[in-house]
């Protein structure tokens, strides 16, 4: 480590893209061609059935243009399933984003702290139906923060549900995005930090200078994998209440859970395409802001 | 060493401005505390498991009498049971035949994942990173978004083809979606990025077809992210929960992940039993692969 990582980084950094193979790059597809194909067949095929149903009524199949998706959009909980899981989203990334960051700094800051980033990791491994059992223990109505407060609420069923959602995103999350980050911090050359301290900047100014912007091309992919990873909270939030929770944590998949179960095939495929065309863009917007940062530091 | 901190806390070194050089060792060392008591806590709950799966089930009905019945007694709690025993670990792996075949199924169906993925990912992964054809980034975006979407947004989509093809209702169910997931690819992907094109000449230079250079050089300088992205799949396949909610009626098909939701809290020692066990082998993996994992996330994290 140290060093010679970074060096090895920097190094690769360098040569990124420079010399790849533009011709003959078509023979790579052979390499693409057996994932490609069962893409193809098992997702955008289907896919294409889902789009077509979307515009048909569920059971007789008539066309009916776009009036599944004004169902959909005029749907009261549709949109109190898309505010909470945008509530959710835009309360759990910033915190698990910036938390993770300061623990990655201090981890910069004292090298001998590396062996002891197991224990952050560890909940990584821990399955949801294992946290629902320590909620019940710690949240519900007889658990131990009720005995710590002298009180009977039922945390999982009033508002404080949200927070124990996006606490146990938060405690399950911590440490692999801590380790990306570190991975970003690392990647920074010494000598930038180093050379601005030299000439004077504080430790606060070198980090919204130097660091901060140095760490937008990491800020990509870490937030990619937060995303993913935040609308896995769904399995905790419905082992422990079922398919209709506390209204605060009904997310967007609780609701595509139930309109399969109640096979409302026109409904869920609307909102799927829907969901799946917001992704997306987001993604796209995310790419653009990433590839637009990765210019600006000259990487 | 806590000693040697305080003792120079009150000296001075060389220079004489030694209230500088301690303050800031000292607030190193708080730091330090501070991120070893945060980890420590963030492990409580597995110690919480491990220490309530020793206790028997007669001292499990006392403690959480007030939640069984619903009142207003709490449920307490004792670090050492009074009375430890194995009865819980005992009826898992030898009485519960159910348990036990869940059991097989999860490391039937992990195991057929992984494999599944090795032979698709890794060299997908490899046609992104180092061959440049028409219509690469679209289908790296199209990857990307399709990492991106919850289960229950493909969920009808799965379905029409698991049902056009029947295979609802089997293995496959679970095994083919989760081969095919762009997941991996886009971890792989940053590794096989990050080898220099002169390597990547060299070995062309040497006569190596496109086969051989992706066997001799590119498995060889990927294999950290290769394994990294194995573990993190080890564990989204161990833990799957939707998939075979959605897809299989037949119980006897079910893997672990579903056996525990099952158990009621009045069974609630057998129920940390079986999630010890659960999580011993996720615990497993990781022990042995732990380093490998960092490494993988590290290169995965890089820009590339």
């Amino acid at each position: 480590m140290g060093l010679k990582e970074k060096d090895r980084i920097c190094k690769t950094k360098k040569l990124e893209g420079s010399g790849r193979r533009k011709r003959g790059g078509s023979r790579g597809l052979w390499f693409l061609a057996p994932s490609l194909l069962g893409v193809g067949y098992l997702v955008l095929l289907p896919t294409g059935d889902v789009l077509r149903r979307s515009f048909t009524t569920a059971l007789s199949g008539q066309w009916v243009g776009l009036a599944n998706y004004g169902n959909v959009l005029t749907n009261p909980a549709f949109r109190l399933a898309a505010g909470n899981t945008l509530r959710f989203l835009g309360l759990c990334l910033p915190l698990l984003l910036a938390l993770s960051l300061l623990l990655a700094l201090v981890v910069c800051q004292i090298p001998r702290l590396e062996r002891f980033k197991a224990l952050y990791l560890l909940p990584m491994a821990v399955p949801a139906a294992t946290v629902v059992l320590v909620w019940r223990l710690l949240f519900s109505k007889q658990g131990f923060l009720n005995a710590w407060m002298g009180t009977h609420v039922d945390f999982m069923g009033e508002r404080t549900a949200l927070l124990i959602l996006v606490g146990s995103y938060v405690w399950k999350n911590l440490g692999y995005t801590m380790v990306l980050w570190l991975a970003g911090l690392k990647a920074i050359p010494a000598q930038l930090t180093e050379a601005a301290r030299v000439d004077g900047a504080g430790r606060v100014r070198c980090f919204f200078r130097i660091t901060l912007p140095n760490l937008k091309g990491s800020a990509y992919t870490i937030t990619v994998l937060s995303m993913l990873n935040a609308f896995k909270s769904f399995r905790e939030a419905y082992l422990v209440s079922g398919a209709y929770p506390q209204e605060d944590i009904y997310l967007l998949q609780h609701l595509f859970q139930n309109w399969y179960t109640k096979l409302d095939m026109d409904k869920l495929a609307a909102g799927a395409i829907l969901m799946a065309l917001a992704l997306g863009a987001l993604s796209l917007l995310l790419q653009r802001l990433w590839d637009r940062a990765g210019d600006e530091s000259g990487g | 060493m806590a000693g040697m901190k305080f003792q120079t806390r009150f000296g001075k070194d060389e220079n004489g401005n030694g209230g500088m050089v301690v303050k800031k060792k000292l607030s190193k060392y708080l730091l330090g505390v501070v991120f070893i008591g945060l980890g420590a806590i963030i492990c409580l709950p597995v110690l919480l498991l491990a220490s309530g799966s020793l206790a028997d089930s007669l001292e499990w009905r006392q403690r959480a009498m007030g939640y069984l019945r619903d009142n207003q007694e709490y449920i307490t709690w004792r670090w050492i049971p009074a009375y430890p025993t194995l009865e819980h670990y005992k009826r898992l792996l030898f009485l519960s035949p159910a348990f036990f075949r869940l059991f097989w199924n999860s490391l039937g169906m992990t195991g057929s994942i992984l494999l599944g993925q090795l032979v698709v990912a890794v060299p997908a992964a490899w046609a992104f990173a180092v061959y440049r054809f028409r219509g690469r980034n679209v289908l790296f975006s199209l990857y990307v978004i399709l990492m991106l979407l919850p289960f229950q947004v493909t969920m009808l989509s799965k379905y029409l083809v698991l049902q056009a093809v029947g295979l609802i209702d089997t293995r496959w169910a679970m095994i083919l979606p989760a081969i095919f997931s762009t997941f991996p690819v886009f971890l792989i992907y940053r590794s096989f990025a990050g080898i220099p094109a002169e390597l990547l000449e060299a070995a062309r230079v040497d006569g190596a077809g496109e086969w051989q250079s992706f066997i001799r050089v590119g498995l060889p300088a990927a294999q950290g992210g290769i394994l990294a992205a194995m573990i993190l799949s080890f564990l989204e396949s161990w833990n799957m929960m939707e998939e075979p909610l959605t897809f299989l009626q037949d119980k006897s098909l079910w893997p672990l992940s579903l056996y525990l939701p099952e158990i009621a809290m009045d069974q609630a020692g057998y129920a940390c039993g079986a999630s010890v066990i659960t999580l011993a082998v996720s615990l497993f993996v990781f022990a042995i692969f732990h380093d490998a994992l960092e490494q993988g996330i590290i290169t995965s994290g890089l820009k590339a």
